[in-house]
């Protein structure tokens, strides 16, 4: 069995993002960038499957779209513990044309078990996966809090809104993984990190894609009104402002 | 030509989100000059669809056929698709929860249509289509031009108001066979959560951060959702301690919400759970630290002790409620 997690590079949580070019482009100085919190736990949850021998997975890769810019995201991605790597080499584009490319150098690779994350926290789009998946002709599944597997068949649990449902799914599939896929993200650990040097990152050049969609400008979200404030003494006061004045209940 | 909505259902009933969904595709519709289709599929009475052409539908289309009891992505796919060019689809609505998180990505690549996800506005216009839509975890917004023929959007819960605009009830039935070949998901167990107002679905959250010091406080909180029908949430270090339940954490890598009011108590307000609930209308904070970051991006606050200001806020809503 092997086992693909695409993994998106995004800004750390914690940036602050400003734009420049006319607010056309965000504005990467001094960006610290990441493997997208969601793809990290993929990872994790790749690896424990990998762990357990009864599982019988072979390898877990890691793909992504990007350039050579992204490759000590990669890198740290192989740290973790991923065997192996595949880049295909553009300037990532829009959803569409990332799972095309994504696709396109997948789909001899024998996979049988694809991770995609929930959101990457750049564009939030929530459609990368769900397009490999068409892309490939593969099944998927989408809001994925578990992936295990019992005699050689993946359980699968999903959320839906207001229900849980445990579900089995034939190989090769795509999981859209969330919140409960793992624990805590795995780190490097030195070993690891020495080893990752030598995994190899196989480098593919890309597909002639178009974008559908095209982000015209950035804006900053609209300033919030001044907090006001209620005295502790006081607090029931907040309730009838709440209320009288927002008008909420 | 039409605007084609997507609605699921619960038990054979729809809920605001749906209502929300027809709402915005038929004002959607309005602006391209076409109508507002509504598509379910699975069994739903008439009177319930009836409810969809209150909010705008010009037509109901509904599926039913027990092989599509549980979410297939690939044959949901397929019948969506299908329908889309049936009734000349220019633009596809669905929600954007894990049902149209699944769909709409699928449906994109079948019918070469630019999507753009989690909208929570109308477009800013139609020709070019440019759809305003939350970036960088809502730190941020873009406009975004879909340049495919037929655009697909799906829309934010709790981010449109529901429009009345009621059109005749027609409805057409389409006993559809499913491809068996398409059907691979097969659901072995539902655990259905009952009894709970959904955190995605509630106008109101009160939440609870690690500023309420121990699971055993969280009893006022309670009282106080209770009270406003509200329902109940908390930061993730709540949840990661087992002080509260995993579906309650709010945040970037929890549940992400847009209620007309959230209580944060309690809660610091760190980027990561500003990101789960930046898009409620009103945040109130309450914490002890004046400078928490929380304050910032809140319009009601008290400086204070939780454990003593809720059981004075329990008291003051007693007291609304009573007159
Ligand atoms: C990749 C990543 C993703 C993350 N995702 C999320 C997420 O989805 N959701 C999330 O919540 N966090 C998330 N976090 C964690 C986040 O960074 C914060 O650590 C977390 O939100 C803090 O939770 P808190 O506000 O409850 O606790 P704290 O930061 O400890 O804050 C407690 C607050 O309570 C106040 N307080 C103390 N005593 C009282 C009292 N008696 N009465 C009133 N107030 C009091 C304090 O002043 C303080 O402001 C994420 C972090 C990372 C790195
Ligand atoms: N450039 C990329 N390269 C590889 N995988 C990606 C890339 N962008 C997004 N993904 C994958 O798609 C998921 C969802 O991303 P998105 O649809 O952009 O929100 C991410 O969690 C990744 O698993």
């Amino acid at each position: 069995m092997k086992i693909l997690v695409c993994i998106s590079n995004v800004p750390d949580t914690t940036t602050k993002v400003k734009f420049v070019d006319d607010s056309k482009k965000l504005d990467v100085n001094g960006i610290q960038w990441v493997i997208n919190p969601w793809d990290e736990l993929a990872l994790t949850r790749a690896l424990e499957l990998k762990d357990d021998a009864a599982n019988g997975v072979q390898t877990v890769t890691v793909a992504h779209v990007g350039l050579v810019s992204s490759d000590p995201t990669i890198r740290k991605a192989l740290a973790i513990g991923a065997d192996d790597a595949i880049r295909v080499n553009t300037e990532s584009g829009d959803a569409y044309s990332i799972a095309a490319q994504l696709a396109d150098a997948v789909k001899d690779g024998g996979f049988d078990v694809i991770l995609c994350g929930i959101e990457s926290s750049d564009h939030n789009g929530s459609t990368v996966g769900g397009m490999l998946a068409e892309f490939l002709g593969c099944p998927s599944v989408t809001g994925v809090s578990s992936v295990k597997f019992e005699n050689a068949q993946a359980v699968i649990t999903r959320e839906l809104d207001g229900a849980k449902e445990i579900l089995t799914l034939p190989t090769p599939f795509v999981a859209v993984v969330q919140k409960g896929i793992a624990k805590e993200p795995r780190i490097a650990a030195m070993r690891g990190i020495m080893m990752a040097r030598s995994k190899p990152i196989k480098v593919v050049e890309p597909q002639a894609i178009d974008s559908l969609t095209e982000v015209l400008g950035y804006e900053m979200p609209k300033a919030r009104a001044a907090c006001k404030y209620v005295s502790a003494d006081d607090a029931g006061q907040l309730i009838s402002l709440l209320q009288n004045e927002a008008k909420v209940f | 030509m039409s605007v084609l909505v997507f609605l699921e259902n619960w038990d054979g009933k729809f809920k605001k989100l749906s209502f929300e969904l027809v709402s915005y595709a038929s004002k959607v519709a309005e602006m391209l000059g076409d109508q507002a289709i509504a598509l379910t599929i699975g069994k739903v009475e008439d009177p319930e669809l009836e409810k969809l052409s209150t909010y705008g539908a010009a037509k109901v289309i509904a599926i039913e056929n027990e092989a599509f009891k549980a979410l297939d992505d690939q044959a949901y796919t397929s019948l969506i698709a299908d329908v889309a060019l049936k009734t000349e689809a220019k633009v596809l609505v669905l929600a954007n929860n894990n049902t149209g998180k699944a769909l709409a990505p699928r449906l994109s690549v079948r019918l070469k249509a630019g999507v753009a996800s989690g909208v929570s506005k109308l477009p800013v216009s139609t020709n070019p289509f440019v759809v305003y839509k939350k970036v960088f975890s809502g730190k941020a917004f873009a406009n975004v031009a879909i340049k495919t023929d037929v655009k697909i959007l799906t829309l934010a819960q709790n981010s449109f108001d529901l429009i009345e605009s009621p059109k005749d009830f027609i409805s057409e039935k389409l006993a559809i066979k499913p491809d068996e070949q398409l059907l691979k998901t097969t659901v072995k167990e539902v655990q259905k959560q009952t009894g709970k107002i959904l955190i995605t679905d509630a106008d109101i959250v009160v939440s609870g951060g690690r500023g309420m010091k121990s699971p055993d406080n969280w009893g006022p909180l309670v009282e106080l959702a209770g009270l406003l029908g509200a329902a109940t949430a908390c930061s993730r270090p709540v949840s990661d301690e087992g002080w509260r339940s995993h579906d309650e954490h709010t945040g970037q890598t929890g549940k992400i919400i847009a209620p007309n009011l959230y209580f944060a108590i309690g809660i610091s307000g760190a980027t990561q759970h500003l990101a789960g609930i930046s898009s409620s209308k009103f945040i109130v904070a309450i914490n002890t630290d004046k400078d928490a970051p929380i304050f910032e991006a809140a319009q009601y606050g008290i400086v204070g002790d939780a454990a003593k200001i809720l059981p004075k806020l329990v008291d003051a809503v007693k007291e609304m409620k009573s007159k």
